[in-house]
Formats: structure tokens, C-alpha cells, sequence
């Protein structure tokens, strides 16, 4: 289970950097899932990726059901110059290239289905 | 926060329930365009949906790309043309040059339909109102995207029978002006009873005259989603039943209440309402007709299929009005026969005919919807068919219409293919006998007593 050890320590690093960007009010919320048969480093991938834009972690969670990597980031995209629409493509290139789908979603839209 | 769950419930949702936003329709007025030079009119109309709508189905993608949910359609719909050319229009001719126009913008703005070729004659026709009815067939087989109504009768007013004797003809005649492509042009002409001014559904959407300049209303979807969440409660009561309809038509007008909303900002246009409609699509589970067998019944038409629509119709409102700030338009489960693959089957199964369609009209969302019937039915048949159905909707004080097709050169048993959202119907059979001598009295018919209601 090494992906959920890797989730588990970035959560820990990235755990003050939320806080911070929690408090000054400033972030904008986007939810990347990446969903597909499990592989090792699917997870420093996709990291490295929001890494090099300056795109923070808020939150990781991260199961494995039958052999099928399921993983829900929220991220904050306030930081980065991409363009919402080329980070998603490039992400969903990203994740043909490792052999799963990768998807971008504003937060608002499970927030709004999920939450009164 | 958010946890996996939720995200992959919708998700789920979107990927394999068929949920989306059916469509974003932008109405625009055109009665500060009014002139009475034709040519100017056609001008202002064009120069003005033009600049409106322009960004339309731009900003519907972005917003699509953003939430990850499918926008299917993005449209636009107009104040009711037979006020606006009255001035300007002195033949049909005319009049049918305006849908040219509106075709014209239409396809340059990269819409899929543009509603609003309409007349509201529901107590009596000025000259204007009838020389644009009397284009309609012109109209429709001379243009793709132009969709036209026609509100003959409301619980206030009574219903307009020298108008619903008109569209009888009219739709019969729009049949054989288009028969090359299956009576196509019927598919966009709908005859209606109470029509609302805010409805953002095709073919039916016009910009009412009590709407500001412009306005963004949205229509949800999702009866993929509701089948779905129907299928974890199967054998379980009617409270269960309800309040599971009732939860899933929450989360699917959230969605609709976010997009209007973002579209609204982005456009900068005032958000309108959101429609709560259950619109099917012929996609393989997409269907009302679905839900109601998931409900219990073998097939869409078997005894208690009313029951179950109604209640299907009532728990959507109440899942829904609580989801968003403003609620209008439709509203209801659609029960168009082409585009359910559901109700097509019930059909071709024998389960469901013209008559226990026009029962489950009494109970849901609008009407007769996208029925092909045989060419050959007359004009006064046509015209009795409507009459029943404005009768229900002024006596219910509800919205009803009627979209039939009656296609010419096919009868009973032949299938019609009209592509895409519209879908494909067997032609139903239509009741033989005469109403002629009740049609052809001519006036109108009385409000009902209880529309005085001051």
C-alpha cells in the first residue's frame, strides 16, 4: 500500500501550508480525482505536476477497491498562472500517459450537491 | 469538506446516470426593436440577439469544463414575434422572413434552437397574431433552428377554439411543407395552454412580456439519476419511495441553481429561474418511462401509471424548490414519446395509447409531446385532440400542450426518425371517429368558474 503511505505523509506536509491559505481566505478550490487500475507513483506524479505549477494540496484521501486506485485531491489553484482549462487538460494528459483519468472539477459543484 | 464519496457519487452521476444540465436559454426582449419597416426590424433583431448571445455557448462551455458537467444545450428565446413584426409585417411572407433572420443569428451565435416565433391568442387574435400563425408553415420548413408556440387558452381567459380550429390546419399543413425530412417542422410547434413566460425548454420557450430586457433560466435533467437511486429501494413504501425522489431532485437542482447562477455572473445577464423538469433524452437510461417501471409497473401505460407519475411529479417539485432561490418555467416530468426510449417501447409493446397519455397529461408537466400520428388524421381531429388538452390545463390550472407530428405518408405501425435530441417514434393511432360539428362552432370557450378568483 505504498500510495496511501506516500498520501499520508504529504497530507502531514501540506496540512500547515492549508492552514495558512485557509486563514488569509484567499483559495480557490478545485478537486482533481484520479480514478484507475493501481500503479506505483501515480500519486508522485500527479504531485510533481501541481508542484511544478504551484498548485497546493489542501487535502488527500485515497482508497483502493478491487485493484482500482480511487483518489480525491482538493487543491488550491489561487497560486498558479495555468489556466483552469490547460491544467485540466494537461492532467488528464497526464493521467493517459500513467493509465488512469484524471479529472478537474470546481469544488463548488459537490459542495452545492452535497451541502445545504 | 468534501469527502471521496460524495465526489464519486456525483461523478457517478455525471458519467454513468446520464445527469446534466439539459440547457441554458437566454432571453432577450425584442420589444425595444420594433419598427415599422420591415427591413429595420429584421436589423435591430439581428444586431440585438446577436450582441446578447454572442458569448453564449462560450460561456457554457467554460462553465461545462469547469464543474465537469455536460451542458447539453445552449438557446436562446425571444419575446413572441407576432408582437413585435405587428407593426412591420403586412403579409406572411413577411413574417417568415423575421424566422429567416432569427435562423440567420441563430446560426451565427451557435445555437442549437432559437424559440419565440409565437403568438399569444389565448382570448382572441389580432391580425398580427393570425398573419404570423398562418406563416408558421412557411416559417418552419424555410428555416433549421426556429422554433414556434402558440398559447390558445389559459384558466383565465378560456380557450381560444377559432385559434385551436387554426392549428389544426397549420399543423397539418406545416406536416406536408416538410414531409421530405418526416413532417420534421411539427417537432418545433407546440400549442399551448397556460404558457409560462420563462420557460427555457424547446420548442416551446418564448421571453414572456413581464420579463426584464434580458434573463438566464435554466433546465435540469436526470432521470437517469433518480432511476438509479429508485433501484436501491425497490420493494420499500411509499414514504421511502418519496423521499428518495425527493433527495436525488435536491442534488440535481443544486446543479442546475449553480450553473444558472455562474452562467448569470459570466454573462452578466439576471438569473431567471431554474425549470425542474425531468427531461428524457432517447440515451439508454434516460427515461421517465423507466422510473415509473422502477416505480413497479411492467410497462409506461399499465394501470396505475398515473398514480406514479404524479407522485414522480410531485416529489421532484418538492425535491427541488428547496435547491434553488427561484423556480419557474415547466417544471415537472416530461413525457415526450420520441425521446424516451422507454415510452417508444411502451408503445411498440401496446402498453400505451394516445388516451392514457392524454390521462397522465392531468398529472405532469406539460402534454401531448412529440407524437407521431398518421399523416392522413384531419385537420378537425388534430384540432379536437388540442382542444382536450387545453381543457385539462385550464380546468387544472396548469401548463398542457400538444406537439403532435402527423407524418406524412406513414400510417399506423411505421417508425419516424427525426435524429439527434428529438429521437424516433412508431405512429400511434389516433381515434377514428368525427368531432367536425364541434370544432367548427367557432368563438371561445368560457374560463371555468373557478378562475374567479378576486
Amino acid at each position: 500500500m505504498a500510495p496511501l503511505r506516500a498520501a499520508g505523509r504529504i497530507e502531514e506536509k501540506v496540512s500547515d501550508v492549508r492552514k495558512v491559505a485557509e486563514m488569509e481566505g484567499n483559495v480557490d478550490k478545485t478537486i482533481i480525482t484520479v480514478v484507475g487500475k493501481d500503479t506505483v507513483g501515480i500519486i508522485a506524479k500527479v504531485c510533481t505536476y501541481l508542484a511544478d505549477n504551484d498548485i497546493n494540496i489542501l487535502d488527500i484521501s485515497q482508497t483502493i477497491v478491487q485493484e482500482y486506485f480511487n483518489m480525491m485531491m482538493i487543491v488550491d489553484t489561487a497560486g498558479t498562472s495555468r489556466q483552469f482549462g490547460d491544467m485540466a487538460d494537461e492532467l488528464a494528459a497526464l493521467g493517459e500517459e500513467i493509465g488512469v483519468v484524471i479529472k478537474c472539477q470546481k469544488e463548488e459543484i459537490f459542495d452545492k450537491m452535497h451541502r445545504i | 469538506m468534501i469527502n471521496l464519496f460524495e465526489v464519486a457519487e456525483t461523478n457517478k452521476m455525471i458519467e454513468e446516470e446520464n445527469l446534466d444540465v439539459r440547457t441554458i436559454t437566454l432571453g432577450i426582449s425584442l420589444l425595444d426593436c420594433i419598427d415599422s419597416d420591415l427591413e429595420r426590424l429584421k436589423e435591430k433583431i439581428y444586431r440585438k440577439v446577436y450582441d446578447a448571445a454572442k458569448d453564449l455557448v462560450k460561456t457554457g462551455e467554460k462553465i461545462s469544463r469547469e464543474y465537469g458537467i455536460p451542458i447539453v444545450n445552449k438557446r436562446i428565446s425571444l419575446t413572441p414575434v407576432a408582437l413585435v413584426g405587428g407593426a412591420a409585417c403586412k403579409t406572411i411572407e413577411d413574417f417568415a422572413s423575421i424566422a429567416m433572420t432569427l435562423d440567420q443569428v441563430a446560426k451565427e451565435v451557435d445555437v442549437n434552437f432559437i424559440g419565440g416565433y409565437s403568438a399569444l391568442v389565448c382570448k382572441g387574435m389580432t391580425p398580427a397574431d393570425e398573419l404570423l400563425i398562418r406563416s408558421i408553415p412557411l416559417a418552419l420548413s424555410a428555416t433549421e433552428r426556429v422554433c414556434s408556440s402558440v398559447n390558445l387558452g389559459s384558466t383565465r381567459t378560456g380557450i381560444n377554439m377559432d385559434a385551436v380550429k387554426l392549428m389544426g390546419e397549420i399543423i397539418r399543413e406545416t406536416a406536408e411543407r416538410t414531409k421530405e425530412n418526416d413532417s420534421l417542422g411539427c417537432a418545433k410547434l407546440v400549442a399551448f395552454c397556460n404558457a409560462p413566460d420563462d420557460n427555457p425548454f424547446m420548442a416551446g420557450a418564448f421571453h414572456g412580456v413581464t420579463e426584464a430586457d434580458k434573463v438566464i433560466n435554466v433546465g435540469v435533467s436526470g432521470p437517469g439519476v433518480v432511476k438509479t437511486a429508485l433501484e436501491q429501494v425497490r420493494g420499500e413504501n411509499f414514504e421511502v419511495l418519496c423521499e428518495t425522489i425527493k433527495k436525488t431532485a435536491f442534488k440535481v437542482t443544486r446543479v442546475g441553481q449553480l450553473v444558472a447562477k455562474e452562467a448569470s455572473r459570466l454573462l452578466d445577464v439576471p438569473f431567471g429561474i431554474v425549470d425542474l423538469s425531468l427531461a428524457p433524452t432517447p440515451a439508454v437510461g434516460d427515461s421517465v418511462a423507466d422510473i415509473l417501471c422502477e416505480i413497479g409497473l411492467e410497462r409506461a401505460g399499465a394501470p396505475g401509471t398515473t398514480a406514479a407519475l404524479a407522485l414522480l411529479n410531485d416529489q421532484v417539485k418538492k425535491g427541488g424548490v428547496m435547491a434553488s432561490s427561484y423556480v419557474g418555467g415547466l417544471s415537472g416530468a416530461f413525457i415526450p414519446v420520441s425521446e424516451d426510449q422507454g415510452m417508444i417501447d411502451a408503445v411498440k409493446a401496446g402498453a400505451l395509447s394516445l388516451e392514457k397519455l392524454e390521462a397522465m397529461t392531468c398529472v405532469c408537466s406539460v402534454g401531448l409531446d412529440m407524437i407521431a400520428i398518421p399523416g392522413d388524421t384531419k385537420a378537425t381531429t388534430i384540432s379536437g385532440i388540442i382542444a382536450d388538452e387545453m381543457a385539462i390545463g385550464m380546468v387544472n390550472q396548469k401548463t398542457t400542450a400538444v406537439r403532435l407530428i402527423p407524418v406524412v405518408g406513414k400510417g399506423v405501425g411505421e417508425t419516424v426518425e427525426f435524429g439527434g435530441l428529438l429521437g424516433y417514434a412508431p405512429v400511434m393511432p389516433v381515434n377514428p371517429f368525427s368531432c367536425d360539428a364541434f370544432v367548427n362552432r367557432g368563438g371561445r370557450i368560457p374560463a371555468p368558474i373557478h378562475s374567479f378568483k378576486n
